[in-house]
């Protein structure tokens, strides 16, 4: 075990891989000889040389449009969108082409490939720098969408985001990469893409949310027991695209009370997807409406008004407490 | 005095450059040709002539012809409703089979959609060819040990999976190459930008091949570019660009080797630009009189890359009346066969479309299975299933 922030904990994961398959390659904008501007790729292009930690050209289209023909190739090129504001120039890509070939032609060529890509609000950055888009991805078949919450599960699903057959788009919460540390295991460590995590178990509320949320989230399901006595059930979703149904709908047909927490905007966002699910299959268990706190139906703010945009957990426990008061 | 700054590679000319006083030309050095062999009006230009011989000759007029017979199939079967909507290739035969046979196996060669002659010669059965224009995903499936992309419908994304192919081909040390078709109207596209961008940079053995066809849809060539050529758009890449008749066969296939062979030495990309000419419909959706005149199209009619080859073999007795007979004989045979076998082999089964989408379906996915089953089975739209159990026992 060692400690590490999540920056440290994806480097790991891009480190085995490198390691273990020598089809792996890295490519994106500054991940090589500036190792990314958050430091992701620290050490990976000295020590794996410019030929599989490759500094490109500033073009999204083109990074992700030459991993398909990499992909193609038999390689399984890791590319990272340096913000996931500016992947919309290469979103065609994923679209018209990303998602479709293993489907199209019916299971002969599959793109084991995976794109990184910073996402989320809290850091203070400027415009294009804070949106939350993973709806955009879960809405599009054939990918994968994976959003880890820590260090510990950032390294285990990045690591079987990569040996996955299929394209991961995965989703990193940047106000997290240095937010906090955990015990990482030395020896590689995967976790399945698609299942949910129970983080905290209880019987009178579920919350249920992933990636940066999960903080103000973990904060507020303490605050409820601390100071109301309430036993909160937290389900970390850690991948939103394919959705556990069984776990969400599972602690909701105990709980009977769900709160959903995330910070891209509400409509048609990860939380109706999730409500939608929790009435299909447990609608009769429910004590009481569900509620959202999610990002508005607005642009992100500018920075100057981020820290009151984003869901708190103030604003958590108040919605929790509205819902446990229903 | 050093000017220089580490990361650039020539420093001292650009800083040099920027305290040179006096206004001159800036020498490029990647250069713009163009090409042709084959004249229109019949004539040869011997020392390019590359002399085929006759088999390949043959196999060459062979696959035009193909690609002509097969365009006019699709049309007819367009129409009778055996097939949707199609986009033929008529005119640009020449440009590109000729360029299609020079790749070997082991090459790539990512087409757009109006390429049915590089599919056949690379091993795509005829009835696949037609299964794509039939509304079947399995037109996107290349048999066994064929290994090209199939046909892509949006413009000039394909031209990113070459380079991807090619750059992939360089990191694994493989001396192979990769053949990539664009049309005129992609060449507007950011993606045909990075793509050319990307092959420049990393001296990829790619060759962009753009059937400048003229017309995309309705949009002329002129409107589309305020280039001269679309071949000197190479020069801001780093690399060079070749225009050439790409309604002469010899033209294609000559240009097109020199730059594979390029791309295989490690001399990086070529674009070549082949001017031809869309002599048919964009699809059969389309009706070019709205846009075009008849007068332009009887032009490029005298152009045409069949009758122009046909009567270059015949002088080089290559080919004779009756063995031209037996060719169209037997290009017709092959397609009647072919049409056959699709129309014999459409059993769509509607499940299939969530039995590809992932290696392993999730549990939400393998639910939403059951349930299309369920809907088409109480529609009557497949028959209904015996469960698992029961099947297993029998």
């Amino acid at each position: 075990m060692a400690l590490m922030n999540m920056v440290s904990a994806l480097n790991l994961a891009l480190n085995e891989a490198l390691a273990e398959d020598d089809r792996v390659v890295l490519l994106g904008e500054d991940i090589g000889q500036d190792e990314g501007v958050f430091r992701v790729t620290a050490g990976l292009m000295d020590k794996y040389g410019q030929d599989r930690v490759i500094d490109t050209p500033l073009a999204e289209a083109a990074i992700i449009g030459g991993s398909v023909g990499m992909a193609l190739y038999g390689l399984k090129p890791v590319s990272e969108m340096q913000f996931s504001g500016f992947a919309y120039q290469g979103f065609h890509q994923v679209e018209q082409h990303v998602s479709r070939f293993r489907n199209r032609t019916r299971g002969r060529f599959n793109l084991p490939m995976v794109i990184r890509m910073p996402y989320g609000g809290g850091i203070r950055a400027i415009e294009h720098h804070s949106e939350s888009r993973e709806a955009y991805y879960a809405h599009t078949p054939g990918l994968h969408v994976v959003i880890p919450s820590g260090p510990r599960n950032a390294r285990a699903l990045l690591l079987a985001s990569i040996r996955d057959p299929d394209p991961v788009i995965f989703y990193e919460p940047k106000a997290l990469y240095r937010a906090f540390k955990e015990q990482v295991p030395d020896e590689p460590e995967t976790m399945p893409i698609g299942v949910a995590q129970v983080v905290r178990e209880g019987t009178d509320l579920t919350i249920i949310s992933y990636g940066a949320m999960m903080r103000p989230v973990l904060e507020a399901a303490d605050e409820l027991a601390d100071t109301d006595g309430v036993s909160v059930e937290v389900v970390d979703l850690l991948s939103v695209s394919p959705l556990d149904t069984e776990t969400i709908t599972g602690s909701v047909a105990k709980t009977g009370r769900a709160v959903i927490v995330h910070e891209a905007p509400r409509r048609c966002g990860i939380g109706a997807e999730v409500i939608a699910r929790i009435v299909e299959k447990s609608l009769v268990y429910l004590e009481a409406p569900i509620r959202r706190i999610t990002g508005f139906d607005v642009q992100f703010p500018f920075f100057a008004r981020e820290r009151a945009y984003l869901p708190s957990m103030e604003r958590i426990t108040h919605a929790a407490r509205d819902v446990l008061a229903f | 005095m050093s000017v220089g700054l580490p990361w650039q590679a020539k420093p001292l000319d650009r800083i040099g450059r920027a305290f040179a006083v006096p206004r001159k030309a800036i020498k490029i050095k990647p250069k713009v040709e163009w090409l042709s062999i084959l004249a229109g009006d019949g004539k040869v230009d011997e020392s390019l002539d590359p002399k085929l011989d006759a088999d390949r000759s043959i196999y060459l007029y062979r696959l035009m012809l193909m690609a002509r017979r097969l365009d006019e199939r699709c049309i007819i079967l367009q129409r009778q409703g055996r097939i949707g909507t199609y986009g033929p290739c008529r005119g640009q035969e020449a440009a590109h089979c000729a360029s299609t046979i020079v790749m070997d196996r082991e090459d790539w060669v990512v087409p757009t959609y109006r390429e049915p002659g590089s599919f056949y010669h690379r091993g795509w059965p005829l009835e696949t060819v037609l299964q794509f224009w039939g509304g079947f995903e399995e037109g996107c499936r290349p048999p066994e040990g064929v290994h090209d992309t199939p046909i892509a419908v949006p413009i000039a994304t394909q031209a990113l999976h070459a380079m991807g192919l090619a750059w992939a081909m360089k990191l694994r040390g493989d001396r192979h190459a990769v053949l990539c078709y664009c049309g005129d109207g992609s060449t507007s596209e950011g993606d045909f930008h990075e793509a050319l961008n990307f092959a420049g940079v990393y001296r990829l053995p790619v060759v962009f091949f753009v059937q400048n066809n003229q017309w995309a849809i309705s949009l002329p060539r002129a409107k589309q570019t305020a280039s001269e050529t679309i071949a000197q758009k190479a020069l801001a890449y780093g690399f060079d660009g070749l225009q050439l008749d790409g309604n002469d066969p010899l033209a294609v296939y000559v240009g097109t080797t020199e730059a594979v062979e390029r791309a295989k030495s490690g001399g990086g990309p070529t674009l070549i630009e082949a001017v031809t000419y869309r002599m048919s419909v964009h699809t059969t959706a389309d009706d070019p009189t709205k846009y075009r005149s008849k007068e332009e199209v009887e032009t490029w009619e005298k152009l045409d890359p069949i009758p122009r080859y046909q009567k270059y073999l015949l002088g080089r007795g290559i080919l004779d009346p009756k063995r031209i007979e037996e060719i169209e004989a037997d290009v017709l045979a092959e397609l009647a066969a072919a049409v056959v076998r699709y129309e014999e082999n459409q059993n769509a089964d509607p499940l299939d479309c969530f039995k590809y989408l992932y290696a392993e379906p999730s549990a939400e996915l393998e639910q939403q299975r059951k349930e299309f089953q369920t809907a088409l089975e109480r529609e009557g739209m497949i028959e209904k299933q015996e469960p698992r159990m029961a099947q297993q026992r029998s």
